[in-house]
């Protein structure tokens, strides 16, 4: 059956064709929509953990009952998951254990560009790397029979241009009706890592590479495509796609698994060819590894090791090396000088009040420089966290000093005030990020005795990545009702004393609150609280600027509403745009009351 | 058919995925290899969205490269502007009517070009140019998130793809709403033969 499918949900579909039973993750660009694709399946058990260690945790544990396990996640998702991902591997698994992890070439939507492919070489797993939606489809049932053929968990790396590209895919209709149900069999030495175990387990680790290498020489997604000899070029993933096109007549080593290398093959293929090219994105993985077996080839010098790649840049590559003959481009350049348009919070966003506050409490307008910088110290520090509110850094909000990794904007305000920096730290951190992984530090706060403020933006949703249920929404990822973790009583309940809930769209109340922490030199914890506005389901009340009270002092701007605009001298109200009663943070705040619900029979524009 | 690459953008929340989505299934439909990709930044709405649609015989890179896109379709017209230089000679373009300042503009810091300018851009790069007032339509037919629609009915003039193919595809994406939607499609169809396109 012929389907157009993105990366992901091929994926999906080619993890529950081949039988899989357990699939977890925690959202993240661009891998959330694999979960939410399997998640349709009622087969399948399917949850949103808590974060990426839980989920791999809760994989490992299926798959040691023998049944097919899926975990998913961005490339970072494995930082926070890598501690049991290392423990898989040297226990081993019983059913199959397939990690998809999507890395992000070109940082679409992630802290850091990293190459996953190194944590299989780590980890001493093997690594598949799909190139379209069929493979990806095709890929799972071969990684979940290596999985188990082999005892270990499989990597498979996907990428931004893999998982959120759609393609044509051939797919079957069916899965295998004879599932096996979970059964654990004590195996204290294959399960249990005392170091006297992990002795024990060491040879099989090693032993199993030697066979995987064996094996990656006749795996069916490595292979040669035969074109003109002078040329060879050995390339994997999307970067095989950009590739093909850029090189039409050379011969190929297409690498559907990347580690542990097809010694024999790409010997093989080495000999047949005058020159060797290697095309990846980001690191010279599979270059360094061949250069390791003695075979000379070129790659980075010539393919950029930063960014996603495409089909121009191999093609310049080309040239550059001399494989190709200069090239005929269209000789027209992007316009200059046109405004750009980053990415925006929303109108009607819960996020944007609380982060107007913190600026105009913190001076921050006056205090930054139009690249963010400032050497002296302000009255307030801001730490962030990883979520849609990051985009509060921007003008005019400017109201985020740090951002790192999930959960870390707590641990770093610690930090800092730890150090003994003057004036109060404050902490913001999503209800997601939260859960994921902000509890450990407000546990930490309170056993350390800190007087940080901690804000907690509650929009009852994973929003950036697309509205995924979490454990504060009571929802599943099915979209059952479940138990609900209130966050006021779990920071109550971990020690914290001053903990106040407020309306996200009540400037008074949120200025109040956040003026109330900063006097208090206890630990305390705001909850702001509001929905996120792309879930709102009705829009009334749109507001409108009256000309005749406007005096243009343009407060309203500062709030970075899209719905507020101004072209020309005049500002307006987008209305379609502007959530209207939902929201009302741009009324409260004009000091000419000229901002008021649309009159019936229309406003201004 | 020669090989089709299209490139859908606007800005976030005018519905450019699911066109393009739609614009894909309908060449697999009509038998052809097809592969899209949307370059999305990181938020939900408000910023930059590009998709790129690829159709042909057998498609590689998802990605088009620059100076090879067939037929630009713009939901927005500095958007039109800023994507205008990865049309080919031949290259068509469909703007749609709309001015959406960013945020930069609203604050006083960025300039938004005025239509000549935008014009001349476009003029620069395409070689056929195609005005729509898309949005004012949508918003006739009772529904701003028509204009996705709309669009793709421009688009359907300028591909070799049989209409019913184009609406049978429509109707089985979209849930509700399908008249109106219809409706969309065909005055989107309607201005580009206005525009003399057959």
């Amino acid at each position: 059956m012929k389907k157009l499918l993105s990366g992901n949900e091929a994926f999906a579909l080619g993890a529950y064709h081949a039988g899989v039973m357990v699939a977890s993750a925690y959202p993240g660009t661009p891998s959330t929509e694999i979960l939410e694709s399997i998640a349709k399946f009622d087969e399948v058990y399917a949850e949103w953990s808590t974060n990426e260690k839980v989920a791999m945790e809760l994989g490992m544990g299926a798959a040691y009952t023998g049944v097919r396990a899926l975990v998913s996640m961005k490339q970072v998702g494995l930082n926070v998951a890598s501690d049991p991902f290392m423990a898989a591997s040297i226990t081993g698994i019983n059913g199959g254990l397939v990690v998809i992890v999507a890395d992000d070439p070109g940082v679409f939507s992630t802290q850091n560009e990293q190459d996953t492919r190194h944590y299989a070489k780590l980890a001493k797993v093997p690594m598949l790397e799909p190139s379209d939606s069929q493979e990806a489809y095709d890929i799972m049932a071969v990684a979940f029979d290596m999985s188990e053929k082999f005892d270990t968990p499989v990597l498979v790396r996907s990428s931004t241009r893999i998982s959120h590209s759609k393609s044509v895919v051939e797919t079957d209709t069916s899965r295998p009706a004879t599932a096996k149900p979970a059964s654990f069999k004590h195996d204290v030495e294959k399960y249990v890592m005392l170091p006297v175990h992990v002795r024990l387990r060491r040879p099989a680790v090693e032993e199993r590479l030697v066979k995987l290498t064996a094996y990656a020489d006749n795996f069916p997604g490595n292979h040669v495509i035969k074109g003109e000899k002078r040329l060879g070029v050995i390339s994997s993933g999307v970067a095989y796609q950009y590739a093909r096109e850029a090189f039409p007549k050379a011969s190929f080593l297409k690498l559907g698994m990347t580690y542990p290398l097809p010694q024999n093959l790409i010997r093989e293929f080495a000999a047949l060819v005058g020159g060797l090219m290697v095309i990846e994105e980001l690191d010279p993985f599979l270059e360094e590894n061949i250069r390791a077996l003695g075979i000379k080839v070129i790659g980075k010098e010539f393919i950029p090791r930063i960014g996603e790649l495409n089909t121009r840049i191999v093609e310049e590559a080309g040239y550059r090396a001399g494989l190709l003959p200069e090239l005929a481009h269209r000789a027209v350049s992007p316009p200059l000088g046109l405004p750009g348009r980053p990415p925006v919070l929303c109108s009607g966003c819960p996020h944007a009040g609380i982060f107007f506050v913190l600026n105009t409490i913190g001076q921050r307008s006056k205090l930054l420089d139009a690249r963010g910088k400032s050497d002296a110290q302000g009255k307030l520090i801001i730490t962030g966290d990883i979520g849609c509110y990051t985009l509060a850094t921007y003008p005019p909000l400017r109201a985020m000093d740090t951002t790192g990794c999930m959960g870390a904007g707590i641990g770093q305000a610690l930090g800092m005030e730890k150090a003994g920096v003057e004036g109060k730290v404050v902490a913001t951190i999503g209800d997601s990020t939260f859960l994921h992984s902000g509890i450990t530090g407000v546990v930490d706060a309170v056993y350390n005795k800190s007087g940080i403020t901690i804000i907690i933006l509650d929009n009852g949703t994973t929003a950036m990545t697309g509205h995924q249920e979490h454990p504060g929404t009571g929802v599943t990822v099915k979209g059952k009702k479940t138990n609900m973790i209130e966050l006021e009583k779990l920071v109550r309940g971990a020690g914290v004393n001053d903990v106040k809930v407020v309306n996200a769209f009540d400037i008074k109340a949120l200025r109040t609150a956040v003026r109330s922490s900063l006097d208090n030199p206890e630990l305390s914890v705001i909850i702001v609280r509001g929905t996120c506005s792309v879930r709102l389901k009705k829009r009334t009340g749109q507001r409108t600027v009256d000309i005749e009270k406007c005096d243009d002092c343009e407060t309203c701007l500062r709030i970075g509403c899209p719905a507020i605009q101004k072209l020309g001298e005049q500002i307006y109200i987008d209305a379609t745009l502007c959530v209207g009663e939902a929201c009302t943070i741009c009324e409260q705040l004009c000091p000419k009351k000229a901002i008021g619900p649309v009159a019936a029979g229309g406003g201004t524009k | 058919m020669k090989k089709n690459d299209l490139l859908m953008l606007g800005v976030g929340g005018q519905g450019i995925v699911l066109a393009s989505d739609i614009l894909s299934e309908v060449a697999m439909a009509a038998g052809y290899d097809v592969k899209k990709t949307d370059t999305l930044g990181m938020a939900q709405r408000g910023g930059s969205v590009v998709s790129h649609v690829r159709i042909a015989d057998k498609v590689w890179s998802p990605l088009i490269k620059e100076g090879e896109v067939d037929i630009l379709v713009a939901f927005e017209k500095l958007e039109a502007a800023r994507w205008s230089y990865f049309l080919s000679k031949n290259g068509a373009a469909i703007v749609n009517n709309q001015t959406t300042p960013p945020l930069s503009v609203s604050l006083g810091t960025g300039r938004y070009p005025e239509d000549k300018e935008i014009e001349e851009i476009l003029k620069r790069s395409a070689n056929r140019f195609y005005l729509i007032d898309g949005t004012s339509y949508a918003q006739e037919l009772g529904d701003i998130r028509t204009l996705n629609m709309l669009m793709l009915g421009s688009v359907s003039s300028l591909l070799p793809i049989d209409v019913k193919t184009w609406k049978d595809c429509i109707s089985q994406r979209l849930s509700s709403n399908i008249i109106v939607n219809m409706a969309a499609f065909d005055k989107g169809r309607e201005e580009m033969s206005r525009a003399g396109v057959r």
